[in-house]
């Protein structure tokens, strides 16, 4: 009895040291530090296109990457969104991040780059970076390209087009005054004008992010977004302006800790459930509502989308979009050969092909005629015509500072906060960073 | 199956003699037994309890980011800014809101129905299945129901609406003035369930001859109960206030799941606040410097309880209770 009893203990101990040692080692990318000479070489790369077309596309691009280079073998990890955001955190922490992975820019991408992590390719991928053109500013650090994009949206109002009409809405405001009377008019025929998921905060960010934009010459925009200098007084009036705004309550009943999507009752949800009008969101808002909607149509045909409209008195160019996008990344410590895989993401056919399949807002120049659905070639026509696309904030800043500021505008929308009190979040946690 | 059998043996027969090898032995092989049971439990909370618990200590006098090498050694730096954020006075403030009013409001409810149940009645079994299931269900699951049903669409509007109350509707959780009470009224509804089974478990402990000696003095049937059921049921009570306590101070769920915290840092608490703060900012060694705060909060009001409230349940003042006996 004893005996067996002492035995089990022990072979409970061993297990748990087994347990701990397991969790300690096997980190993801260690076997494929060394890709020069003819050795065989695996790339690992982890995605988010993890459903239908999109991802059978991009493994057909791996066999193909594998076929016209002997030798290399792609792992591929096809990952939901946010599943894959996690994986990544824990990944760096360990350092065992996947040869390839998605990289957002701003900030984010600024700490990699501190802690070692991210390839610089900026002479390795020359040519499809002078392809890309500006596109690829957002992935730059000290003048350095560290990633390049593959996909960047920008941020406008989607409308359900069948209620505008019911409004009597026959033209889509330009003006702020423009939307207040849109929303005037919604109101009237007893429709809530707009949706926000403010509980999220993010969404309810990008009004003060575009009203500072529409506000802030790109002098001032540089000066807070390279040096986070909020001295111009254009902040302030940013924070006026979205003050402007609440103050005609367009916004859903319970705004305040509404979602920004994923149910029917987030922001998105409404939209595309016809409980609402407008709603301000980035390129993916189709692709979302679709996933909303019994019948997997989102708004369908009555689906419609609109630039932020002009503020009158603002200093900043009324054609500027705010925006984001996504771009393909190595790590540093990545055979050479996954900057050519990269570079092989960007060409031509497949940025076409990308486009073609809805997959996102290619960015390689050649590849923008592609785009089949209405509102995001109307969408993609703005962005290319933008004197400059602003990085989200938050994701500029870093998720710090963008968080702090975050939360500063949420107090605004639930009339808590005031926009002085928005700048100096800002810059109270700019200090701490510096 | 033999050696185990002898070694039985010669263990029992040496166990008598106090003095001489044999009993050294012995003592030896019996700290030795001690230790092969306890090394596993040990070695496990080492690693999962102890181990972390340092790590936080360490991580929270640097700035760290999680990426790369923690080398910003910054002091106390953490701890005095987060002792001086009006968001974690707040969420410091709202747990110890919701400490104080769960055992208010648990308290009284959960004694009345346990007093209520354990009288015989028909259906007395379904009666305390359907009050302790609230208790059972998972925290996600009640409290993702009861998201959906707070939503302004939502059932609890439209139910008001229908017995005539339309005037009172809400946006339970999106109001930052209404949504802690709203969040009190979830956390009443599924921990009242905890109350009530504990009692009820106590008032078995209620020897039943006191009862019938009341009843033989004439006292009526609350009497009884005042005067009592309810004092002998203190030891359980305090047991439970000491376990709601505890959980209101580490409340995390299901605020996280119906408001994270919001809106605006409404309902905000101090393990949702860590996380928000904190992780989700990639600020670790803030974030465990949030962590040791907590720690030492709940430490200190868990050892303050002991000491001063739950001591008279603990061996050491029977004697007390013996010597009146005695002197009378």
């Amino acid at each position: 009895m004893k005996r067996t009893a002492a035995l089990r203990a022990v072979a409970l101990g061993a297990a748990v040291a087994m347990i701990a040692t397991a969790c300690s080692s096997g980190s993801a990318g260690d076997d494929a530090t060394d890709g020069s000479g003819d050795e065989n070489v695996t790339l690992t790369w982890w995605h988010n296109s993890n459903t239908g077309a999109g991802k059978d596309y991009y493994d057909e691009l791996a066999d193909k990457f594998e076929s016209d280079h002997p030798g290399v073998t792609i792992e591929v990890s096809a990952l939901q969104h946010e599943d894959m955001l996690t994986k990544l955190d824990a990944a760096f922490q360990t350092n065992s991040a996947p040869d390839i992975y998605m990289e957002r820019g701003g900030g984010e991408l600024k700490s990699h780059v501190e802690a070692g992590l991210t390839k610089d390719i900026t002479e390795s991928a020359a040519d499809t970076i002078s392809a890309i053109g500006g596109s690829v500013d957002g992935w730059t650090v000290d003048g350095r390209v560290y990633s390049l994009p593959f996909s960047i949206g920008v941020v406008g109002f989607w409308y359900n087009k069948a209620m505008f009409a019911q409004a009597g809405i026959t033209e889509n405001p330009k003006t702020m005054d423009e939307l207040y009377a849109a929303v005037d008019k919604l109101k009237a025929v007893g429709i809530e004008p707009i949706s926000v998921g403010a509980g999220d905060g993010w969404p309810a960010a990008h009004y003060w992010y575009y009203f500072g934009l529409r506000q802030c010459s790109k002098d001032a925009l540089e000066a807070a977004t390279q040096k986070f200098e909020f001295t111009d007084d254009c902040w302030v009036r940013a924070g006026e302006s979205l003050e402007e705004l609440i103050s005609k309550q367009p916004f859903n009943t319970g705004f305040e800790a509404t979602e920004a999507q994923g149910t029917p009752e987030s922001a998105s949800g409404l939209l595309a459930n016809r409980k609402v009008a407008m709603e301000l969101a980035g390129h993916w808002e189709p692709g979302v509502m679709q996933g909303l909607t019994e019948d997997e149509q989102g708004l369908g045909e009555d689906t419609g989308w609109f630039p932020f409209p002009e503020v009158s008195g603002g200093e900043g160019d009324p054609a500027a979009q705010l925006g984001g996008g996504d771009a393909w990344a190595c790590s540093e410590k990545s055979p050479d050969v996954c900057v050519d895989f990269i570079e092989f993401l960007l060409a031509s056919d497949q940025q076409k092909r990308f486009a073609e399949l809805d997959m996102g807002l290619p960015t390689l120049p050649s590849a923008t005629a592609f785009v089949a659905a209405p509102e995001l070639a109307q969408l993609l026509s703005f962005r290319n015509e933008a004197p400059y696309v602003q990085l989200y904030f938050d994701t500029a800043f870093g998720e710090n500072i963008g968080g702090a500021m975050n939360d500063a505008i949420v107090s605004v929308f639930n009339s808590n906060g005031t926009s002085q009190g928005i700048v100096d979040a800002i810059t109270s946690a700019a200090a701490l960073e510096q | 199956m033999n050696p185990g059998a002898t070694g039985q043996a010669t263990a029992w027969s040496v166990a008598p003699g106090p003095r001489g090898r044999g009993a050294s032995s012995n003592a030896w092989r019996k700290r030795l037994e001690i230790f092969f049971f306890v090394a596993p439990a040990l070695l496990l909370f080492a690693t999962f309890v102890l181990l972390p618990v340092v790590q936080a200590a360490r991580y929270s006098v640097f700035r760290w980011n999680g990426l790369g090498p923690m080398d910003n050694f910054i002091g106390f730096q953490n701890y005095v800014m987060a002792l001086g954020d009006t968001v974690f006075q707040r969420s410091v403030t709202n747990n110890l809101t919701i400490a104080v009013l769960s055992i208010a409001i648990q308290l009284p409810i959960g004694v009345l129905i346990a007093l209520l149940l354990n009288r015989k009645f028909p259906g007395q079994t379904a009666m305390r299945v359907i009050v302790f299931v609230p208790y059972v269900l998972a925290e996600v699951v009640a409290g993702v129901i009861w998201k959906l049903l707070l939503q302004p669409s939502g059932g609890v509007n439209a139910f008001l609406e229908a017995i005539g109350l339309g005037g009172v509707t809400q946006s339970w959780l999106a109001n930052s003035s209404v949504a802690l009470w709203t969040v009190m009224g979830v956390l009443t509804w599924k921990y009242c369930g905890l109350a009530i089974v504990l009692l009820l478990a106590g008032l078995q402990g209620v020897p039943e001859e006191l009862h019938e000696a009341a009843s033989i003095d004439g006292a009526s049937w609350w009497q009884t109960q005042r005067k009592i059921t309810i004092p002998l049921l203190g030891p359980t009570i305090r047991t439970w206030m000491f376990l709601s306590m505890i959980g209101s101070l580490q409340l995390f769920d299901m605020v996280w799941i119906l408001t994270k915290g919001g809106p605006d840092n409404a309902t905000s608490t101090m393990a949702t606040y860590l996380i928000r703060q904190g992780t989700e900012r990639s600020q670790y060694g803030y974030s465990s410097a949030v962590a040791i705060i907590l720690f030492v909060i709940s430490f200190v009001i868990a050892g303050l309880f002991q000491k001063l409230v739950m001591n008279r349940d603990s061996g050491d003042d029977k004697p007390k209770q013996r010597r009146k006996k005695v002197s009378r």
